[in-house]
């Protein structure tokens, strides 16, 4: 039987120069951060992203790891405006595929149904279409209309933070909102999740729990036991984002050489460190979640 | 009577933007479009859906700011993977707050500038204004009406599309795009003038049309008869007090 707990550590060394990721969650919302700052940590370039996207762009940008980025936001929610990332575009300094949400729900799932393409009106009459060439136009078989062909988005890796997790990646997301990680984790050659909570299989004989299973354990690859994981975001029921954690990054920004600051004190840590600088996993535990 | 505040006047009429759209999910983004299909879903349509702006629907409209001993009360659960269904089913009409829109209802919140590879100013990205132009009706709040949001030409970044010959793809028609109101700070517009100008359908107590043309960087069309912003009724204000209780409202205006 498959044991696929493993170290963050263990999950970048799978990562290569050029290979094109997938974060879950929602911009400041239940992402892999812990996950990331490894990544962050390592000595990987040259990387694609596609993320509905929040700090997890913003500090790949600023680490110089994304040569291209496949978006339709990137924000903070609260802090509208993600600092870093824009200061990546507004130097030129990434490739972008601007695309709408809907749009990368529908590349997702058409690599996670193994198709080239899936058919949609989203995109007519835009400059999404004009900005990317490679999205096609083609003749309805059935109406005569032309429609979008949205390609698949398929990925090397996926990366997602879950509530909690067993040993054999059957994962459990409880939080109001699944986002689109079930797309994110069928869409990936190798899906690699953290998990606040490390449970034992039999967890999931209650249907009750069951339930908050969206994939199938042979999508997933690895499991990461993580507590407090996904801080600066949430991970919401367990804890919301941390805002005087996001003030300081956002602030960092407006500095001369303020993320190499930020990354020095928050990123060259172990996890460990990480989690007691920013007030230990009780601290992270009472972060409130977020009032919309 | 104390005197009626702009915003409070401008919520109330927006919110008859949904009077007619029956059972669909109106989806107000920002303060002002919130309240607004907040009050239309307690006054003019009963059956509109709305959710508390996070993952569920609402059987009424959710207070906004700190709820205290508020309880909400859920009808189903409505993540944002649903919302894409809803949106491609047409049965949605949002209210958003674009940076920028131009003389054929082209909407943007991507970014600013005539570079695409280097922006001068990078903001959201498109978002879902691709996908909520062609599916379903959209109206606009902006609340600083100038030249740097009606822009001349067309917008930097099309995100939403809009009424715009030149765009249509093979097989479809501007009757495809259903854009609505468009509700500033001066007036509430539409796109209703001949071959879908956008034209000024009433104008605040106080603003000339003079002040609306100039602060909108193509030309309007001027219908024969332009009404005045009506004044919100006690039963509207009293209803916009529960559900703003905290006056977020007040400086939405900015």
């Amino acid at each position: 039987m498959a044991n696929k707990q493993t170290s963050a550590a263990q999950v970048v060394a799978q990562i290569k120069d050029g290979m094109t990721i997938g974060i879950g969650g929602w911009g400041p919302r239940r992402k892999p951060m812990a996950l990331v700052r490894e990544l962050l940590r390592s000595p990987v370039k040259d990387l694609t992203v596609v993320s509905y996207g929040g700090a997890d762009v913003g500090m790949l940008c600023a680490a110089g790891k994304v040569k291209k980025l496949i978006f339709a936001f990137v924000s903070l929610d609260f802090i509208p405006l993600e600092p870093y990332f824009r200061q990546a575009r507004q130097s030129g300094a990434i490739e972008v595929m601007e695309i709408d949400e809907g749009m990368m729900l529908l590349g997702l799932k058409a690599a996670a149904m193994r198709s080239p393409f899936i058919p949609t009106r989203v995109g007519l009459g835009t400059d999404v279409l004009k900005r990317n060439p490679q999205l096609k136009l083609i003749d309805s078989p059935y109406d005569d209309k032309q429609w979008v062909a949205m390609p698949a988005l398929p990925l090397d890796v996926s990366l997602i933070h879950v509530d909690r997790a067993d040993a054999r990646g059957v994962c459990q997301i409880k939080g109001p909102d699944v986002y689109m990680d079930e797309f994110y984790a069928r869409a990936a050659k190798q899906c690699f999740v953290s998990c606040d909570e490390l449970v034992d299989s039999s967890f999931f004989e209650n249907p009750e729990e069951a339930r908050y299973v969206l994939w199938e354990r042979a999508q997933t690859t690895g499991v990461v036991h993580q507590p407090g994981g996904a801080h600066p975001t949430s991970c919401a029921p367990l804890y919301g984002f941390d805002v005087k954690h996001f003030k300081t990054y956002a602030a960092s920004a407006k500095e001369a050489g303020g993320w190499e600051q930020y990354a020095a004190q928050y990123v060259h840590c172990s996890e460990a460190q990480y989690l007691e600088l920013v007030g230990g996993l009780e601290a992270v535990h009472k972060l409130p979640l977020p009032v919309f | 009577m104390s005197e009626i505040s702009l915003v409070d006047r401008i919520i109330c009429a927006a919110s008859a933007a949904w009077k007619d759209d029956g059972e669909i999910l109106a989806t107000g983004i920002g303060i002002v479009p919130r309240l607004a299909a907040s009050l239309c879903m307690l006054t003019h349509n009963r059956d509109l859906m709305m959710t508390d702006s996070e993952a569920w629907l609402m059987q009424e409209p959710v207070p906004v700011g700190p709820r205290g001993d508020y309880v909400m009360k859920r009808e189903s659960w409505m993540g944002f993977a649903r919302i894409f269904d809803n949106v491609w089913s047409g049965k949605r009409h949002a209210m958003v707050g674009p940076t920028q829109i131009d003389k054929f209802g082209q909407a943007n919140i991507s970014m600013i500038g005539a570079d695409y590879q280097k922006p001068k100013s990078m903001m959201l990205g498109v978002r879902g204004f691709p996908g909520n132009s062609i599916h379903h009706a959209n109206s606009f709040f902006v609340p600083n009406h100038s030249t740097k949001v009606f822009v001349g030409g067309e917008v930097d970044m099309v995100a939403s599309a809009g009424y715009n010959p030149a765009r249509l793809a093979k097989g479809w028609d501007l009757s495809d795009i259903d854009i609505r109101w468009v509700l500033t700070n001066l007036a509430i517009l539409d796109f209703g003038g001949p071959q879908h100008q956008m034209q000024v359908r009433s104008l605040h107590p106080g603003v000339s049309l003079e002040q609306v043309q100039e602060a909108t960087g193509f030309e309007l069309h001027v219908p024969a008869n332009i009404a005045v912003t009506p004044d919100p009724s006690t039963e509207q204000l009293a209803i916009l007090a529960k559900l703003d209780p905290h006056n977020l409202r007040a400086t939405a205006l900015g």
